[in-house]
C-alpha cells in the first residue's frame, strides 16, 4: 500500500481547500520559478528519467512524447493541449482532480508549457462536466489573479491557459478529434501522419497530454526522478489513480502505486468484491475498451501496463470495473458494444459498419437469439475492424468483444442451447402476434 | 525523388507523392472511394489500405506520404505491399461493412453500370452476405431540381461535401449525426444554390446522388458517347454527350486540366430538354402575319425576292452566342459577296476591335494561368454568374493562399472574399492614379491578372474602358516578358470566332446596335441572334434551332441544327481553337447551318466556292491559319494592349452592370428547357428571400 507520504493527490476527496490556499499547504506553487529556471531539456530529461507513461490510456511516455516538439520556435508557435475530456466508462479519475485539486493540474500545464517552449495551453474539459469546469476555471483565474500564469507573471515566462468547455461527445477524447474540436470543428479524428507535434492545433506544433499525466508532473520536478521512479516497477513506474466500480462493497478513486495486485487493491480499499473473492466473475481493468479478465486470471494480475498486456488486456485509464457472479456478462458488453455504436463518429468505414453490427449481434446473443457459428463470425467482425481505422476507437470496441468471446464463449453457447430448447415456446408465442 | 519499393519494383518518385500516387506510378491498382485528385483527403472509406512494412497495421495509401515511410535499418528503401493476403483480406472486410448496409437495388439503380461500388465489389467482395440483420434505412433528402438522392446507398465518402465546400464554395452540404445515424444533408433540405452542384452527381461513387432530370432514362451502355465542346459559355469547356438514337440524353464532363478540369457548370449539363423542345424542324414563311410551314425552295425563294429588292448596304447580319465558326464564316461569305458591310457577333453591344490586335478580345492570362497569377482585379465581371467553373478556378488558386482579389462592379458573392473597390469607371481611374491601396497590391504582384468582364465593355464607352483597364494593366506591370494579366472574359461562344475571322463591321458598315435602329435595314439575316430587338421594317431571316425571339420575329424560319448536331470549330474566350463533334443529327427537315447557307447563296446566284465541310475548312483555315491549329492558343503579343492603353476616350459614370440577369436562362437552349427554368424559379425566390430578410 502506498505511503501517505508518497501521494501526489493529497486533497482527491475534495476535505481540504481545493483554492490557491489550500494547494500552497499542500505544496503546489512552491518555487515553481526555480523549476521553470532549470530549462527545457532538464525538464524534459527528468521527465524521462521518471519514467512516467501516459495516464490517458495508450500509455505512451510523457517525457519522450514532449521530446518530439521542435527544438525551437519556428514561425508557428507551440501549443499544450490538455485532454480533461474524460468519458470512457468507468473511469473518475480527471475529474476528481479538477474538482478537488485542480492547481496541480494548473501548475502542470506551466511546466509542461514551459517544457515544450509553449505560450499558451488549452485544457479541453468534457461536457458533462458543468461544475468541474467551473471549478478549473476558477483555479485557472486564482492563478492569473495571483500572477502564476499569464503575461508577466511572477515567474518570468508568459503562459496563458484556457479551459475549453466540449459539447460532449466521447470521439472528442481522442486526441485529434479533440484538436479538430477545439477549432471549432465537427469531431471527427484527423488522418495520421501529420503527428500533432508536427501539424496540430491551428497547423501548429502541439502536444496534447491527459489531465493525471500534467497533474503528476510538479512532484516529480520537486521530489525528483527517482522518488517517481521507486514506485511501481520498472517500466511501470510511479502512483496511478485507479477508478474501482462495479460490484464491490465501495466504490472508489484511490491513488495507488503502479503493480499494485488487484486483488490487493480491491480488498484493501474498496472493502472487496460484493459477495467475496469467490463471488468474482470478471474484472475489466482500464475502462471499458479493454478485454476483459475473468476472475481466475485475477489472482496473479498486477494492476499495471505490463501486467495487464501479460493477460492480452490493457491497463487503460486504471478505471477498474468489477463484475460478480450476478452479472449477465453478455448483456454487459451488449451493452458496452451499444455505447460505441452511439459514440462512433461515423466518419470511417469499418467503425461505422461495425459497432451497429456487433451490437445487434451481442444483443441477440444475450436472448440466445443466435447460431454458434456466429460467435466465429463476431470474432472475424471484430478482427475486421481492429487496425483498419482511422483512430484507435474501433480497436478500443473491437477489444471488448474480443475479451468476451475469448473468456466467455462456453457462456455464450449455453445461452444458444438454452433458446434453442425452448425454442417451440419461442415459436408459438412469435407466430401467434 | 524517393526510392520506393511497390509490390517487389523499385520506383523513385517525389518525396510528396501519397503511397497512392506512387502505386500508380509502379502500374498497382489500389481501389478507393472516397479519394478524388481534385479534393483534399479525407481517408474515411479505408478501401485503399496496403501493407507497409514495419507498421503492424495496414496503412491508407490515400494519405500516407512516401516521406512518412520510415527507411529500413541500413537505409533501405521502404517496402509496400499492395497485393499481399493482409491487404487482400483488409479491404475485402471493408467492402463486407460497406456492403452490409446498401440496398440490394442495383437492377433500378441509375448508378448501375458505371457504379464504383458495384465495380470493385467484383474484385473484393464475397459471394455470400453474413449480415442477417436489418438494414439502415435513411429517408431521402431534397437537395435542389437537379440532384436526386437515394440516402439509403450513401456510403458516406463525403466527397460531395468536400466538392461544396473546396470546389464549389458553397459549404450548403454537410454530414449531420455521427455513427451509422451520419446523414448527408444541406441540413434544413433546402435546395443547393451552387452553379456547380451537378458535379457531385459524377463524383458520387455510388448511386446516393443521381442526375434528377436523368431519372430512370438510359443505362449507359445503351448510349453513344460522343466527344465535344461546350457552348453554355464562353470557355468551351470539355464534354461528352450521351445519345440513345437520336436522342440527347445526358451531358457530362470531360477532363480538360488547361480549361475546365473535370466540373462543368449546371447550365452545360441540364440544359439537355432544351434540346428537345421549343425545336424548328421544317422552313416557315409569313404569310399575312402568321408563319406558314414551307418547303426549303420555298423558302428560298422568298428570301431571294426580297434580296434581289434590297441595296446592299440595307442587308445586315447578325451571329448569335452559340454560332460556330464555319456557319459565321460562310454567312460572312456570302455577305461579301452581296456587297454589304453590315456584320456583327456583339448582339450586347461590347466593344472589341480586331483591328485593336488580339490581344485585346482574349483571356490573355490563359485559365490555366490563373493558378500563376499572385494578384486579381475583376473589372465589371461577376465570372460566378458569366463563367462558373472559371470561378471554381479562380477560387481554387485563392485557395492555395497569398492570392488577394479585388473587384470593381456589381458587389455579388463570389464564393471567396475580395476588396471591394466601388462600382464604377470612377474607381478604375483612380486605381490607374494609384489612389487605392490594392494598386500597390498589384505593382508589387509578380502575375497581376485582371479580368475584364462584358459587364465594363458592352456600354456606349466600352471602347474607353477597355483603353483605361489597359491603361491599368500597363500601370500594374500586369504585362510584360512572360506575362500578359489583361484578361478578357467573354460570355459567349461564338465571340471569339466571330472576331477571330472578321465578323465585325466593314469600312461604314452598320453594327449591332446601328442595325436595331428602326429603319436602318431591308433584309436582316439573324443566325441563331435571339438577344437583339430587330426593329418593324426589316425583313427577318432568321436561321437557328430554337423557337425562340428570333423566330417570333421572323419572315422566313430556315430551321437549323443546334451545337451538338454539328461539327463545328469554337473558339473559347483564351483563344483557344476547339473542335465540337456531332452527336446527333438535326430534327426533322432541320440542316446543318453552313450548309442552310450554301444552299441559300446558289439560289441568290452567288454560289459558295464548299460543297463540303472539308472545303469549307479548307477555305477558312487558308484565311485564318491560326483556326486549323486545334486545341491551342496562339498567343498574341502585348504591344496590343499599350496600343489599347493610348487609346482616348471619355467614360460615363453609370456603374458596372453584370450583363447576365439569369444565369439559367441566357440562351435560347437554356430558355427552351424546363429543368433551366425550375432552376432559374429557384434562384428568383432565394434572391426575393434574400430582399424580405
Amino acid at each position: 500500500m502506498l505511503d501517505d507520504k508518497d501521494r501526489i493527490f493529497k486533497n482527491l476527496y475534495g476535505q481540504g481547500d481545493w483554492g490557491l490556499e489550500g494547494a500552497r499547504k499542500r505544496g503546489a506553487w512552491d518555487n515553481t520559478k526555480a523549476i521553470l529556471d532549470k530549462g527545457r531539456e532538464v525538464i524534459v530529461n527528468e521527465v524521462k528519467a521518471s519514467g512516467l507513461r501516459g495516464r490517458g490510456g495508450a500509455g505512451f511516455p510523457t517525457g519522450v512524447k514532449w521530446s518530439f516538439m521542435p527544438k525551437a520556435v519556428g514561425d508557428r508557435p507551440h501549443y499544450l493541449v490538455v485532454n480533461a475530456d474524460e468519458s470512457e466508462p468507468g473511469t473518475c479519475k480527471d475529474r476528481e482532480i479538477m474538482r478537488n485539486d485542480p492547481h496541480l493540474l494548473v501548475e502542470g500545464c506551466l511546466i509542461a508549457g514551459r517544457a515544450m517552449d509553449c505560450r499558451s495551453g488549452y485544457i479541453y474539459v468534457r461536457g458533462e462536466f458543468i461544475r468541474e469546469r467551473e471549478r478549473l476555471q476558477a483555479a485557472v483565474d486564482q492563478a492569473y489573479e495571483a500572477k502564476l500564469i499569464g503575461k508577466d507573471n511572477i515567474h518570468g515566462y508568459d503562459f496563458d491557459l484556457y479551459v475549453h468547455h466540449g459539447a460532449g461527445a466521447y470521439i472528442c477524447g481522442e486526441e485529434m478529434a479533440l484538436l479538430e474540436s477545439l477549432e471549432g470543428k465537427k469531431g471527427q479524428p484527423r488522418l495520421k501522419p501529420p503527428f500533432p507535434a508536427n501539424m496540430g492545433l491551428y497547423g501548429c506544433p502541439t502536444t496534447v497530454n491527459n489531465v493525471e499525466s500534467i497533474a503528476v508532473v510538479p512532484d516529480i520536478m520537486r521530489r525528483g526522478a527517482t522518488w517517481f521512479a521507486g514506485i511501481g516497477r520498472p517500466n511501470n513506474t510511479g502512483t496511478k489513480l485507479f477508478c474501482i466500480s462495479g460490484h464491490v462493497e465501495r466504490p472508489c478513486t484511490v491513488e495507488e502505486a503502479m503493480g499494485i495486485p488487484v486483488r490487493e487493491l480491491i480488498d484493501t480499499h474498496c472493502g472487496g468484491v460484493r459477495g467475496g473473492w469467490g463471488n468474482l466473475l470478471a474484472i475489466i481493468p482500464g475502462g471499458s475498451s479493454m478485454p476483459v479478465i475473468p476472475a481466475h486470471q485475477c489472482d496473479e494480475l498486477k494492476m499495471d501496463f505490463d501486467g495487464c498486456a501479460a493477460l492480452k488486456s490493457s491497463l487503460g485509464t486504471a478505471a477498474v470495473i468489477v463484475m460478480d457472479k450476478s452479472t449477465d456478462i453478455i448483456r454487459a458488453f451488449a451493452r458496452i458494444a451499444y455505447f460505441y455504436k452511439h459514440e462512433s463518429c461515423g466518419q470511417c468505414t469499418p467503425c461505422r459498419e461495425g459497432m451497429g453490427w456487433m451490437w445487434r449481434v451481442l444483443t441477440r446473443m444475450a436472448d440466445g437469439r443466435a447460431q454458434k457459428r456466429e460467435i466465429d463470425m463476431l470474432f472475424d467482425v471484430t478482427k475486421q475492424i481492429e487496425g483498419h481505422t482511422i483512430c484507435a476507437f474501433g480497436d478500443g470496441a473491437a477489444w471488448p468483444v474480443q475479451g468476451l468471446i475469448r473468456h466467455f464463449r462456453p457462456e455464450i453457447e449455453r445461452r444458444i442451447d438454452e433458446y434453442t430448447r425452448n425454442a417451440d415456446r419461442h415459436a408459438v408465442r412469435v407466430a401467434a402476434e | 525523388m524517393a526510392k520506393i519499393i511497390i509490390d517487389g519494383t523499385e520506383v523513385d518518385v517525389p518525396p510528396e507523392f501519397t503511397l497512392l500516387q506512387a502505386a500508380e506510378a509502379a502500374g498497382a491498382e489500389i481501389p478507393r472511394f472516397c479519394f478524388h485528385e481534385r479534393l483534399s483527403i479525407a481517408g474515411n472509406c479505408r478501401m485503399c489500405l496496403v501493407e507497409l512494412k514495419g507498421s503492424p497495421k495496414p496503412v491508407a495509401s490515400c494519405a500516407w506520404g512516401v516521406r512518412d515511410c520510415r527507411p529500413g535499418p541500413n537505409g533501405e528503401a521502404p517496402v509496400v505491399n499492395t497485393k499481399s493476403p493482409m491487404v487482400r483480406k483488409a479491404r475485402e472486410g471493408v467492402m463486407e461493412f460497406l456492403l452490409i448496409n446498401h440496398p440490394l437495388d442495383c437492377p433500378i439503380c441509375d448508378q448501375g453500370g458505371e457504379c464504383d461500388l458495384q465495380d470493385q465489389a467484383m474484385a473484393y467482395g464475397v459471394d455470400s452476405s453474413r449480415y442477417h440483420e436489418n438494414k439502415r434505412a435513411v429517408e431521402d433528402k431534397y437537395i435542389g431540381p437537379l440532384v436526386k438522392t437515394i440516402m439509403n446507398r450513401c456510403i458516406h465518402c463525403t466527397r460531395c461535401i468536400r466538392f461544396s465546400a473546396e470546389v464549389a464554395g458553397v459549404p450548403e452540404l454537410g454530414a449531420i449525426g455521427r455513427g451509422e445515424d451520419m446523414e448527408i444533408t444541406t441540413y434544413l433540405e433546402q435546395a443547393m444554390s451552387s452553379e456547380l452542384q451537378g458535379n457531385v452527381v459524377d463524383l458520387c461513387p455510388v448511386g446516393a446522388l443521381t442526375s434528377k432530370p436523368y431519372a430512370f432514362a438510359a443505362r449507359p451502355w445503351e448510349l453513344a458517347k460522343t466527344e465535344t465542346i461546350d457552348v453554355m459559355d464562353a470557355l468551351g469547356s470539355a464534354i461528352r454527350i450521351d445519345t440513345r438514337g437520336r436522342e440527347v440524353l445526358r451531358i457530362l464532363p470531360r477532363v480538360n486540366d488547361d480549361v475546365n478540369e473535370e466540373w462543368i457548370s449546371d447550365k452545360t449539363r441540364h440544359v439537355v430538354d432544351g434540346l428537345r423542345t421549343q425545336r424548328l424542324d421544317q422552313p416557315y414563311v409569313r404569310v399575312n402575319g402568321r408563319l406558314i410551314p414551307a418547303t426549303w425552295p420555298q423558302a428560298f425563294d422568298v428570301i431571294a425576292g426580297k434580296v434581289k429588292a434590297a441595296k446592299p448596304e440595307r442587308i445586315g447580319a447578325v451571329a448569335g452566342d452559340l454560332a460556330a465558326v464555319e456557319e459565321m464564316f460562310a454567312l460572312k461569305d456570302l455577305m461579301t459577296r452581296l456587297g454589304s458591310k453590315n456584320l456583327d457577333s456583339g448582339q450586347d453591344g461590347a466593344a472589341f476591335n480586331p483591328q485593336w490586335g488580339r490581344a485585346t478580345y482574349l483571356f490573355n492570362a490563359t485559365i490555366a494561368g490563373i493558378e500563376r497569377a499572385d494578384a486579381l482585379l475583376i473589372i465589371g465581371a461577376n465570372p460566378r454568374r458569366e463563367a462558373a467553373v472559371l470561378n471554381a478556378r479562380i477560387r481554387k488558386r485563392w485557395r492555395a493562399g497569398k492570392f488577394p482579389v479585388a473587384l470593381i462592379g456589381e458587389k455579388v458573392d463570389l464564393t471567396y472574399p475580395y476588396d471591394y473597390l466601388g462600382a464604377g469607371p470612377d474607381t478604375l481611374t483612380e486605381l490607374v492614379a494609384g489612389k487605392h491601396s490594392f494598386a500597390e497590391t498589384l505593382k508589387k504582384a509578380e502575375h497581376p491578372l485582371i479580368i475584364v468582364g462584358a459587364g465594363a465593355l458592352t456600354r456606349p464607352d466600352g471602347a474607353a474602358v477597355a483603353a483605361l483597364a489597359a491603361k491599368a494593366a500597363i500601370e500594374m506591370g500586369a504585362v510584360k516578358e512572360g506575362w500578359n494579366g489583361y484578361s478578357v472574359l467573354h460570355t459567349a461562344a461564338s465571340r471569339v470566332g466571330a472576331l477571330e475571322i472578321g465578323f465585325v463591321p466593314g469600312e461604314g458598315g452598320l453594327n449591332a446596335a446601328a442595325m436595331e435602329k428602326p429603319g436602318a435595314l431591308d433584309v436582316a439575316f439573324l443566325l441563331g441572334a435571339d438577344e437583339i430587338d430587330v426593329p418593324t421594317g426589316a425583313f427577318v431571316v432568321y436561321i437557328g434551332s430554337h423557337g425562340d425571339n428570333g423566330a417570333h420575329r421572323a419572315d422566313v424560319i430556315l430551321p437549323g441544327a443546334a451545337y451538338p448536331e454539328k461539327s463545328g470549330l469554337y473558339v473559347n474566350t483564351e483563344g483557344r481553337v476547339q473542335l465540337g463533334n456531332r452527336a446527333s443529327f438535326p430534327p426533322g427537315d432541320a440542316r446543318e447551318d453552313w450548309s442552310i447557307l450554301r444552299a441559300l447563296s446558289d439560289v441568290l446566284g452567288m454560289k459558295l466556292p464548299y460543297d463540303s465541310l472539308p472545303a469549307l475548312r479548307a477555305a477558312l483555315f487558308k484565311e485564318r491559319p491560326q483556326l486549323a491549329r486545334i486545341g491551342q492558343i496562339v498567343a498574341s503579343g502585348p504591344a496590343d494592349i499599350r496600343q489599347l492603353s493610348a487609346m482616348k476616350g471619355d467614360v460615363d459614370k453609370a456603374p458596372f452592370r453584370s450583363v447576365i440577369d439569369d444565369y439559367y436562362l441566357t440562351n435560347p437552349i437554356a430558355r427552351a428547357s424546363a429543368v433551366m427554368a425550375e432552376c432559374s424559379a429557384l434562384a428568383e425566390g432565394r434572391g426575393a428571400m434574400t430582399a424580405a430578410e
